[in-house]
């Protein structure tokens, strides 16, 4: 399998192939932050500009590592502090950045296809950090690495995705390649934060925790989208919480001994998940966080070392 | 930019059967333990593919001679190539070095030595892991054309080449069977 695309931008056009190349990629250099000097040539003289329209703590930081451990230049851009402020529209700001020749720039923006905009009007290729309720194909990636590594493979495996589906561009990121990958996918939340497209993507869909949890292999917790949310979705958090927080009684009334639980953070801890359950035995919620590096240099590193760099 | 279909190659002649491929290593495990009077304070690290095979195999005959068993890393390349953007995707199969190199004689092991940018890939890649004491360079073929002033500690054939031919080391772990041959492109 070779790697061709100029961008990345969404689970959803991907193959099967090119996934698990990605996958196996970051597997692979995962081994580097286990090194006393965490550093390879890879991408030395290459820079890599993070664009975020939105807050983030952990995709923000592990793109900065990633490009920094692969030896790469990388600059970090913030809405706030910038010539947004003045006015400036995004493609503008964006068309400025790639005037500075930046190989990889990688985007987080509120808007549904803020990335494949930029992908189509920059040379430069483009990493899709969170795009709106749309795909943010870097998470599912570690998603998937995470799975991978504590199960041994892909094939066959049952995913619950609980809670605020609606609004949540990890679950259909997930989605995506977990169905690709010939894993099923049951989402569960209430009936207010199930879009209806969901079963076309050729997930189950179920309203009760007790019921989506019961016979999977790994659950993953969604963060309840509180500053996306317009009021009457949920009629108070405290019932979301009674009704869709998973603890440990819960689990173990419900679940089977082997689970894995997952949440792609921020944890609203005592929301969605009761803090015993998020610093518990079965989860790997860290683990995730350390294979999101690993994962970004793949990304970076199959982008950037496309055969010709450019237009190929 | 247009895809460049890879050349076909056919095979010219045989340099080393099984047993002259087994002698060779043989002579080199006994050069290892002379030059450095001993086993102690080595360790093997292959390069991905065959020089793998070939480090284990270099162990192996140690232990036999010696009875010392040396520890054998695996070191993979690609992150630290020159060549990155210009081959088509970089293939990650990853560094594997359980042991720590700081003081240790490492003897670097690769199946073809060539233009010799691969060794110098490999350099960088091992002084980042930390200081060995020193850096010897095992291959079991030197085909000459080299590009970087690197030369080996311990050859098992020199075999003059011309640029346009390729040298394949098969080995049983890969190939199914032991032998070396030179292979020559197929005009089309």
């Amino acid at each position: 399998m070779s790697w061709t695309r100029k961008d990345l931008l969404a689970m959803r056009e991907l193959e099967a192939g090119e996934i698990v190349l990605l996958v196996d990629t970051a597997a692979s250099l995962q081994e580097i932050a286990t090194r006393d000097i965490k550093k390879v040539p890879a991408l030395r003289g290459k820079t890599v500009v993070n664009l975020f329209y939105e807050s983030s703590t952990r995709t923000r930081t592990s793109f900065e590592i990633a490009g920094k451990w692969l030896s790469a230049d990388v600059i970090n851009f913030s809405a706030s502090g910038s010539s947004t402020s003045k006015g400036e529209s995004f493609v503008d700001t964006a068309k400025n950045i790639a005037a500075m020749s930046p190989d990889v720039v990688v985007v987080r923006h509120s808007s549904a296809g803020a990335a494949a905009l930029l992908a189509r009007e920059l040379p430069c290729s483009i990493v899709n950090a969170g795009d709106g309720a749309h795909e943010h194909p870097t998470q599912a990636l570690l998603d998937l690495l995470t799975i991978r590594e504590k199960k041994g493979h892909f094939e066959g495996l049952h995913v619950a995705i609980v809670g605020d589906i609606a609004h949540s561009r990890v679950a259909r990121s997930n989605i995506h390649g977990m169905r690709k990958l010939g894993m099923t996918v049951t989402v569960a939340g209430p009936p207010t934060l199930i879009p209806p497209f969901v079963q076309e993507l050729g997930a189950k869909v179920s309203y009760r925790l007790e019921d989506a949890i019961g016979d999977v292999d790994v659950i993953m917790m969604l963060r309840l989208q509180q500053e996306r949310m317009t009021a009457g979705l949920i009629p108070s958090v405290r019932e979301y919480s009674r009704y869709w927080g998973l603890t440990l009684d819960k689990l173990a009334r419900h679940a089977r001994p082997d689970v894995l639980i997952m949440h792609p953070g921020p944890v609203n801890r005592g929301v969605e998940l009761s803090p015993e359950v998020a610093d518990g035995p079965y989860s790997v919620i860290l683990d995730q966080v350390s294979r999101g590096v690993a994962v970004r240099m793949g990304v970076l590193l199959l982008l950037a070392g496309r055969k010709g760099g450019d237009g190929g | 930019m247009g895809a460049v279909p890879a050349p076909r190659y056919r095979e010219k002649a045989q340099v080393l059967d099984e047993t002259a491929l087994d002698r060779a290593l043989t002579r080199i495990a006994h050069e290892i333990l002379e030059k450095n009077g001993g086993a102690k304070d080595l360790a093997f690290v292959g390069l991905r593919t065959r020089g793998v095979s070939l480090a284990h195999r270099l162990a192996a005959k140690i232990a036999q001679i010696d009875g010392t068993t040396l520890p054998v890393g695996t070191l993979d390349i690609t992150l630290y190539r020159d060549d990155l953007g210009m081959r088509g995707t970089p293939v990650i199969r990853g560094t594997d070095i359980p042991f720590s190199i700081k003081d240790k004689t490492v003897v670097l092991v690769d199946d073809v030595l060539f233009t010799g940018r691969t060794i110098r890939a490999a350099l960088d890649a091992i002084i980042d892991l930390g200081r060995p004491t020193a850096i010897q360079l095992a291959c079991l073929i030197d085909r000459g054309h080299r590009e970087l002033p690197i030369r080996p500690d311990y050859v098992g054939k020199n075999l003059p080449t011309s640029r346009r031919e390729s040298v394949a080391v098969r080995m049983r772990e890969h190939d199914g069977e032991d032998r070396v041959v030179i292979e020559e492109p197929v005009e089309a």
